[in-house]
């Protein structure tokens, strides 16, 4: 029971403080990201080479772009587990209509042209995605419980879909028209994979969203105090149920670029990749209550995320140990900026008396 | 001056900052054990403030603490407890979905062979209950509880406690007449047995009937100090509301009323947290406010004007009757669909339903009207800083810049924020709840200055106070409502202050009890 909700506000130190707290917290993940650089360009002199930068990077994109759908979730004090199961989904219905999806009743056999493949699957996770804000902003249901339902729920179908085999026949057939999904989702325009190439569009078009849009104000806004944004007229419930599709629709087209990336639709594709997406909106600042967060910090806690995972494997500690390593580095990210509040406060607290 | 010997309780030059606001200034405060003293002031004096501080919710910014003679740091309402100080809260601090019993042991272990007592609490919470006159099952959940016998339950809390010192603060804000009488009966019991007891109360007449000391607080001083023998009502009054207050003088908004613009009809508002009962905070209202009119409603805590205003901004259902606004039913639309529809909503408490604390200045004036700047999906960033800026002038909030975080402001310019804000929206009637809850005086007359501009241009205010100044001052008419209902509606002219206090303190038996 709080008693005393003066005295948590306070704790929380002024806004001025919050802010340049925000700017640390990012300069302070652009620190890891450099220490991170130098550390493993040190043990290993592939590390900083082209081709594993790009690679890495590829990697780093993957959870860079669910990390994003992810961002406008807990920006308004929310949590998407089932961005990963999505992932899956999502890939494997792309891989099914490749593979030819027969009509019912008709007895034919529908082989959509990629464009219209990459449409259905991207729909898919909307669709899974605005379920999740229905459940929560409608009925009310805890995030973290509604989405939890919906890591098994889309799991399961995509299970269904493929009963539990994996769809490796992707390449389509020109006599069919269907041809491309490869060459195209998993091109490398200017020798750069596309998945990188999609993190730098989403990047863009949710910074302008963010910061351009009465959608992007209106989070901010709900995600801070939800109370005082509902009775200044913002649509919360709308907007709670947008973030949710937003978030299946990012997560749907990480499905689609890593079904062609492995040239596979696997049924268990991006199983706990939630988890590193939360992962990189926590190390890159943003505030699990809501309301303050920006697209740049997170982008810097994919890449936090991503070189440090990278780079254990290129110097060669074991699996244990990487994650190991990885949740420690979780959690002195977060811990970090906890022990300074309490720091600040007990000087605060000092100097009062 | 009392002896030192039973002075149970003693704050010394206690000062207190929220922020920029000052709640408290260097304030000395003293209660005496066997007598009960009564602690005068508006709102936003400081009363809550200081009992905080005793009773270890807050923490003083300077200042000491003495607890019979001994200087003492309070840190946490557990250390409060330890030191014999028990507080009956103003806001319930209680838990609905637990039972009486449970509530009034709360925090507290009880145990017989390692496992709690039941047997016993129940016993002690049925005693308990039979002194305060109320028969109520200990196993019953608080939430099935009218708010009344929720307050009773709060008191019952306290009382199981063996305290040394005990804070009453608005014990009776929902307590029928009757309850009233068996409080006061149980306050002369612990007197008799030496408890030193704090009382803080709205109701004058009534904190005046119990108390043997007055102190009155303004603006975070303490300006007077008195046996309760030696004075009386009027004493309490002027020095409540100092001279300040007194010398200024009505001002009417100069244009004819026009047409209405809110129309309020037989409206009934459910009080809230009960299940089960069917009672009303808010019985048989109605109201019409026009075009350039200001209206205040007076009424004291528990009156049911914080559940009228709620509903009427769309937060909460009527039970019964329709909400008019330019002749349109509004009865059945949304919080947003109200704003849209051309009414601006002034929330009572600023931090939690007002301002968005991580926005700066500019985004929170801006937040209401951001739609009128979106032109084909995205924000034209010159018009909405133009307007920002204009808005900044217009509500004349003292900041140095759009861009400063809205915790840098005073209470006084949050609070022009957030009415400048809806001012953007163009609305039609703003509905403001204590439009000047713990800001200060000079920004006081700010913000009525303010409201009182747009009045002249056609704007319908309808605002809520709890000071009787303000709707003396600044109001073309005067509505008071007593436990629930209209119990007087005056033009400021032709009433006195008491005539108000009176019509606020009618009692209607039946309604709440």
């Amino acid at each position: 029971m709080n008693l005393n909700p003066l005295k948590r506000r306070e704790s929380n130190g002024t806004l001025a403080k919050f802010d340049r707290r925000a700017f640390i917290v990012e300069i302070r993940a652009l620190v890891a990201l450099a220490i991170i650089i130098i550390f493993f360009s040190l043990l290993s002199d592939k590390f900083l080479q082209y081709s594993n930068l790009v690679l890495m990077t590829r990697h780093v994109a993957m959870n860079a772009i669910l990390a994003i759908g992810m961002l406008l979730v807990i920006l308004n004090g929310g949590i998407d587990l089932s961005v990963g199961s999505i992932v899956g989904l999502s890939g494997v219905v792309a891989g099914y209509l490749m593979q030819g999806a027969p009509i019912p009743f008709t007895g034919q056999v529908a082989y959509p042209n990629i464009w219209a493949v990459l449409v259905i699957s991207l729909i898919v996770g909307i669709l899974f995605g605005w379920l999740n804000g229905l459940l929560v902003a409608k009925l009310n249901i805890a995030p973290f419980i509604a989405t939890l339902g919906m890591l098994y729920v889309a799991r399961g179908f995509a299970k269904l879909i493929t009963n539990g085999e994996t769809f490796t026949k992707l390449a389509g057939n020109p006599n069919l028209g269907n041809t491309g999904f490869l060459t195209t989702f998993a091109a490398k325009p200017l020798g750069i994979p596309l998945p990188i190439w999609v993190m730098i569009a989403f990047a863009i078009v949710f910074s302008i969203i963010l910061n351009r849009t009465a959608f992007g104000r209106w989070l901010y806004a709900s995600g801070g105090n939800p109370r005082a944004a509902a009775l200044t007229g913002v649509p919360v419930t709308k907007v709670n149920i947008r973030i949710y599709a937003l978030s299946g629709f990012c997560a749907a087209a990480v499905g689609v670029l890593f079904t062609a990336d492995l040239n596979a639709a696997i049924p268990n594709m991006g199983e706990f990749s939630e988890l590193n997406a939360i992962a990189a909106v926590v190390i890159g600042g943003t505030a699990l209550s809501g309301g303050r967060g920006t697209i740049r910090g997170t982008l810097i806690g994919a890449f936090v995320i991503g070189f440090l995972v990278d780079g254990l494997v290129l110097i060669g500690v074991s699996v244990f140990w990487q994650e190991t390593i990885k949740g420690a580095v979780i959690i002195v990210a977060v811990a970090v900026e906890e022990i300074q509040r309490i720091l600040e406060r007990r000087q605060k607290l000092k100097s009062a008396s | 001056m009392a002896k030192k010997e039973t002075i149970a309780i003693e704050a010394r030059g206690v000062s207190k900052n929220y922020g920029a606001t000052q709640a408290l200034k260097s304030a000395n405060f003293q209660a005496e054990s066997g007598k009960v003293t009564v602690l005068f002031g508006e709102n936003g004096a400081g009363k809550s403030t200081m009992m905080k501080i005793l009773a270890g919710i807050e923490q003083p910014t300077s200042g000491d603490i003495y607890v019979f003679g001994e200087k003492v740091s309070i840190n946490s309402p557990v250390e409060a407890q330890a030191l014999g100080i028990t507080i009956i809260h103003q806001e319930l601090s209680l838990c609905p979905n637990l039972s009486v019993r449970d509530n009034i042991f709360m925090g507290r272990k009880n145990l017989k062979h390692g496992f709690i007592n039941y047997a016993h609490e129940e016993e002690v919470t049925r005693q308990v209950l039979k002194q305060l006159e109320e028969i109520i099952d200990p196993k019953t959940k608080v939430e099935n509880l009218r708010l009344g016998l929720q307050q009773i339950v709060e008191i019952a809390r306290a009382l199981t406690i063996n305290s040394k010192v005990l804070i009453m603060d608005e014990p009776t804000s929902a307590l029928s007449s009757t309850e009233v009488d068996v409080l006061f009966k149980i306050i002369r019991d612990l007197k008799a047995k030496g408890v030193a007891i704090i009382y803080i109360s709205h109701h004058l007449e009534e904190a005046l009937e119990i108390s043997d000391h007055a102190v009155v607080l303004r603006d975070g001083q303490i300006v007077a100090n008195a046996e309760v023998a030696d004075i009386d009502l009027e004493w309490v009054v002027s020095n409540m509301l100092g001279r300040a207050f007194k010398e200024q003088t009505h001002k009417s908004s100069g244009i004819a009323k026009g047409r209405d613009i809110l129309e309020i009809k037989n409206v009934k508002i459910l009080e809230r947290g009960i299940a089960t009962s069917k009672l009303y905070a808010v019985e048989d209202f109605s109201l019409s406010v026009k075009a350039g009119e200001i209206v205040s409603i007076y009424g004291l805590m528990g009156a049911g004007r914080t559940e009228l205003m709620e509903a009427l901004a769309g937060r909460d259902d009527f039970a019964h009757g329709e909400l008019l606004l330019e002749g349109k039913d509004v009865t059945k639309l949304s919080v947003q669909d109200r704003i849209k529809a051309g009414m601006g909503l002034v929330p009572e408490d600023r931090q939690r339903d007002g301002l968005i604390q991580q926005m700066s200045v500019g985004s929170n004036l801006s937040l209401a009207s951001y739609m009128s700047h979106i032109k084909r999906g995205f924000v034209n960033r010159a018009t909405e800083k133009n307007k920002i800026d204009e808005a900044i002038k217009n509500v004349r909030v003292k900041t140095s810049g759009r861009n400063m975080p809205i915790e840098s402001l005073s209470g006084g310019n949050q609070q022009k924020v957030v009415l400048g804000r809806m001012f953007l929206t163009n609305p039609k009637i703003l509905l403001l709840d204590e439009p000047t809850r713990g800001i200060d005086v000079g920004a006081k007359g700010e913000i009525f200055d303010l409201l009182r501009e747009r009045a002249e241009q056609g704007l319908a205010v309808l605002f809520v106070t709890s000071e009787i100044s303000e709707a003396l001052n600044w109001s073309d008419r005067i509505v008071v409502m007593s436990r629930g209902h209209i119990s007087g509606i005056y033009k400021p002219s032709d009433v006195t202050r008491e005539e108000i206090m009176a019509a606020a303190e009618v009692k209607k038996e039946g309604v709440r009890a």
